[in-house]
């Protein structure tokens, strides 16, 4: 029945289209909540009256961020072919788009952290520090415990964008679903294959924010 | 115990400067429960922080248990913290732990084993009466039950200073009431010098074995509750005497009276330490020829004894009115005539 409604897609080719766009967005997605997360506390302890208060340091981080997550992200791949040959040696593959995905998310995800941080209830801050706490203990102790439902709901937004963008590394030859349906749907005139791996792309895209939202409330205490 | 000299703190402000603590020097006695009070802005706030070095002043010492606060480095000062611990007005409490897991927090920061830490844990519980609630989240507990939260991880180190930001501001009078005489048990029990800062003089009149008064930055009066409840010279102190002491609507009754019934004197007599016990007015009426009609009266209890203040009527011939105001005079009470007809 499936071969008579969807007589263009190969099954096997679309099973291994999914696992690479899986692939590029579960490795991407991890690298860009380490990578985020440093950057976002970067941004919120050098900030006025904060731990590492700095300003020089604070304008400079907020630079970089904010150039990174200004620039469309299709140009940031091209941008960044030779960084992604030097880190890589091709510009072929999965891997070959993870590079371009983490320039473009992290920053995204640094903003939503500074935010999430911002967030945070001075008064416990200033509790922590009345105890005697070091700055390494209150990052960990207070600031990333005190925001990690802010944490995780961002690091779910930011996974859908990483799942959008995979698509689009796909165009340039990273492979993945968006690659599929460009090469073998559009390229190709079989609109059932680009039908198909729009599905399976909303599919992905429901699963992760099942899961965010399902995380977030189990951790939210407030 | 606690020494201020001279202390000063100033802020950068687009209007200029702030002199938010203006040249206060304080000497706070080990064992005591030493209260600050002032209205909002009066910047008790910032000087009850510069005590831990949460501000830095901009001059003067503060020195603690012989140590110069300013004058420590970074590790020594967050040693000298687990010393000298704090609670807050509105708690500050790590949501995204349990009841035991924000009492273990200070305890975690000071390194010690985990089993030390579940036994110290047990026994704060039960000191500060939150048995069974141990597992809670601080979402599902009164304001007066994270209180008691405060002050248990307040006190999990083992401090010797307790600090209380506008502890009881937050909470209706029962729970402050109850609050308070938990400060009080474990001031006694502990032995642990308590300073609290508060704008509600019933805080002072309760617990605090002596007060200074602060406005504008400036102690402007201190000494011990019971004199200063006594004797309030600074008009903010007596202001905030009367909150106590003189509730609102005395004034008017008082006032209505003389309008009703313009005989005899309406006198006010204060009553200070052992004197309010004493039967002062069947004295009166025994030995002067005099009516004696009670308008009003309150008496208060403080930590250094009771205080209160009576509104009487006296009736009688002339003669008899100066020899009873005469024996008023003699004893150990404040008389003030208010009206004289």
């Amino acid at each position: 029945m499936l071969s008579t409604w969807f007589p263009n897609v190969q099954w096997d080719v679309l099973l291994e289209a999914t696992q690479e766009t899986l692939y590029m967005s579960a490795i991407s997605v991890v690298i860009t909540f380490v990578l985020g997360l440093a950057l976002g506390l970067a941004l919120f302890l050098t900030s006025p009256g904060n731990l590492w208060a700095n300003k020089f340091l604070n304008s400079l981080i907020a630079i970089i961020v904010n150039v990174f997550r200004s620039i469309p992200f299709i140009i940031l791949i091209i941008l960044l072919i030779p960084f992604t040959r030097f880190i890589v040696g091709t510009m072929l593959g999965a891997e070959a788009a993870l590079p371009a995905l983490i320039v473009g998310a992290a920053p995204f995800y640094a903003r939503m952290v500074e935010i999430a941080l911002r967030e945070i209830n001075k008064g416990v801050i200033e509790a922590a520090k009345s105890m005697g706490a070091t700055n390494t203990q209150i990052i960990f102790k207070v600031l990333i415990p005190e925001s990690t439902p802010a944490l995780v709901s961002g690091i779910t937004v930011t996974a859908i964008a990483l799942v959008s963008y995979t698509a689009m590394a796909g165009v340039v030859g990273a492979g993945g679903l968006g690659n599929l349906a460009y090469m073998e749907g559009y390229q190709r005139d079989n609109a059932d294959v680009t039908l198909v791996s729009t599905v399976l792309i909303l599919i992905i895209v429901f699963i992760i924010q099942w899961i965010g939202d399902r995380i977030t409330t189990t951790l939210d205490k407030r | 115990m606690i020494n201020l000299q001279s202390v000063r703190k100033v802020f950068q402000t687009k209007d200029g400067e702030v002199k938010a603590v203006d040249t206060v020097d304080l000497n706070i006695r080990q064992g005591e429960i030493y209260g600050i009070i002032g209205y909002s802005g009066a910047g008790k706030s910032t000087l009850i922080r510069i005590l831990n070095m949460l501000e830095r002043p901009t001059s003067g010492t503060v020195t603690i248990g012989g140590k110069n606060m300013s004058e420590l480095s970074s590790k020594k000062l967050r040693e000298a913290r687990q010393e000298i611990s704090m609670i807050f007005q509105h708690f500050n409490l790590l949501w995204s732990r349990t009841v035991r897991e924000n009492i273990a927090f200070p305890l975690e920061i000071a390194g010690y084993p985990k089993d030390r830490i579940k036994q110290r844990v047990d026994e704060l519980i039960d000191l500060v009466g939150l048995e069974g609630r141990g597992g809670s989240y601080p979402s599902q507990l009164s304001g007066g039950q994270k209180q008691r939260v405060g002050i248990a991880r307040a006190l999990a180190n083992e401090p010797k200073v307790l600090l209380c930001d506008e502890a009881t501001s937050a909470l209706d009078p029962k729970t402050t009431d109850s609050i308070l005489d938990l400060l009080v048990e474990i001031n006694q029990k502990l032995g642990l010098t308590i300073v609290l800062i508060t704008h509600e003089m019933h805080v002072i009149r309760k617990i605090c074995h002596r007060v200074a008064v602060m406005e504008k930055g400036k102690v402007v009066e201190e000494g011990d509750v019971l004199n200063v409840f006594k004797n309030p010279k600074e008009p903010i102190t007596k202001d905030f005497v009367k909150q106590v002491t003189e509730p609102e609507e005395t004034v008017d009754t008082i006032r209505q009276f003389i309008q009703e019934f313009p005989e005899g004197r309406i006198v006010q007599l204060t009553f200070v330490g052992g004197r309010a016990g004493q039967p002062l007015i069947t004295e009166l009426i025994r030995n002067y020829e005099v009516d004696v009609n009670i308008l009003q009266g309150k008496i208060t209890q403080t930590q250094n004894g009771p205080y209160g203040t009576l509104f009487i009527q006296i009736k009688g011939s002339e003669a008899a009115l100066s020899n009873a105001m005469e024996f008023l005079n003699s004893v150990q009470v404040e008389v003030e005539v208010i009206h004289n007809a």
